[in-house]
């Protein structure tokens, strides 16, 4: 399996803090776009391809993690 | 009607802005100064003018009391609330199954954040109820042979009452002391260590004013004069490294609502040791002071100081015990007189 080309990767960083902007809470959507820069800045210089699609799979499940966590801690008054 | 048209216009106007703008925290943040400040301090804004749009909450700054939880242990959580609520006990269907898998994977997570083994690791209700069973259930199982504990003044309140309920039961409890860093004195441990003593409980880091007692220092100690060591570790695990095993701990309470969990769950540790449990009193203590973690940002940080600047200010200004000290009197040298 190919290992994510650094355009995936940068797209899927840009989907991951454009999801995290849509936290209505203050405090969450601030850690998130904070933790996000900081995870991609340190990992960016990972050269082992089969590192770097284990950490792409991460990135991708914990953007699932934000777009079904966003909705429903936004909807709770 | 003036008004009205001018709340509507508001209300439309918060509406339509949009939410998220992390460069402009300041507008709308409020203050909240710890959680048992003194009233005068700043007035609770328990009632807010209702608002169309997200509703303005107060900084908070009190997460060593207890955490927000989470995005992500509520995501992991929320399968197990829904859709597989087996009881993991159940050893009969798949209902049971998954739940149990769910639960061994949680151990093994813990474990491996402590450096335990998993089946070291026992699921109870609260720190308070982890440390109410490590207290009695030690100090009672060597009943008949040892009867002295050791403990520090600055536990947390379960611990020093379980110790109480304990003297009572006619055990005898050191209550060690500290210093005026906060750090208990090693030698004055080594001292106090008697041959009938069975356990040693001393908090990791304490809640209050965050000082790190020397673990693995206590845990040596402890270990080589064949005394079981207890640490309540709820502001630690997560935030400075621990290994139970380097560090000779034998009993060792987790909170997980200190660590961005859920409340009503927790991790105790145990290594080789099966006791009965019994809960204790719980309550907060009033006291000034404030606590970050990671959801908190620099500028909420930078708010609240200044704020707390300010409002420390004007109350100076109002005390007569400040002119005196302008004046240069010595507070010490006052004398009060009875009301």
């Amino acid at each position: 399996m190919a290992a994510s080309s650094r355009a995936q990767v940068l797209d899927l960083y840009r989907a991951m803090l454009r999801e995290s902007k849509r936290f209505s809470s203050y405090n969450y959507r601030t850690y998130a776009v904070r933790r996000i820069r900081d995870a991609f800045r340190e990992n960016k210089n990972v050269k082992d391809p089969v590192e770097i699609q284990t950490l792409v799979n991460k990135a991708k499940r914990d953007l699932e993690v934000i777009r079904r966590q966003c909705p429903l801690s936004n909807g709770i008054k | 009607m003036l008004l009205r048209a001018a709340w509507r216009r508001a209300a439309v106007a918060v509406t339509a802005a949009p939410g998220p703008k992390p460069a402009a925290p300041t507008r709308g943040l409020r203050l909240r100064v710890g959680d048992h400040a003194p009233q005068s301090a700043v007035p609770a804004d328990t009632t807010v003018a209702p608002e169309a749009g997200p509703v303005l909450r107060p900084l908070y700054m009190d997460v060593q009391a207890t955490t927000p939880l989470d995005p992500r242990v509520l995501d992991a959580m929320l399968p197990y609330l829904i859709n597989y609520y087996g009881n993991p006990h159940s050893r009969t269907h798949a209902y049971g199954w998954e739940s149990e898998a769910a639960m061994e994977r949680a151990r093994q997570q813990v474990a491996s954040l402590i450096g335990a083994d998993p089946r070291e690791i026992i699921f109870t209700s609260g720190a308070t109820e982890s440390n109410n069973i490590a207290i009695k259930g030690v100090a009672r199982f060597y009943r008949s042979r040892k009867k002295h504990l050791i403990t520090t003044q600055t536990e947390h309140k379960c611990v020093l009452d379980s110790c109480r309920s304990l003297e009572a039961e006619g055990f005898q409890v050191t209550y060690l002391p500290v210093q005026k860093s906060g750090i208990i004195d090693l030698k004055e441990l080594e001292a106090a260590i008697q041959p009938d003593t069975s356990l040693v409980s001393v908090m990791t880091v304490n809640n209050e004013i965050g000082v790190k007692q020397p673990i693995a220092e206590i845990g040596q100690i402890c270990s080589s004069r064949k005394v079981y060591f207890h640490t309540d570790a709820a502001q630690a695990v997560g935030k400075i490294p621990l290994d139970v095993n380097d560090m000779k701990i034998d009993l060792m309470s987790i909170s997980g609502h200190k660590i961005y969990g859920p409340k009503g769950c927790v991790i105790w540790v145990y290594t080789l040791w099966n006791a009965r449990a019994l809960m204790g009193s719980h309550s907060p203590v009033p006291f000034f002071r404030f606590g970050i973690g990671r959801f908190t940002t620099e500028e909420e940080v930078d708010y609240t100081v200044e704020k707390c600047i300010q409002h420390v200010k004007r109350l100076r200004e109002m005390s007569p015990l400040w002119e005196m000290v302008q004046d240069g009197i010595d507070l010490k040298s006052i004398k009060w007189t009875q009301h």
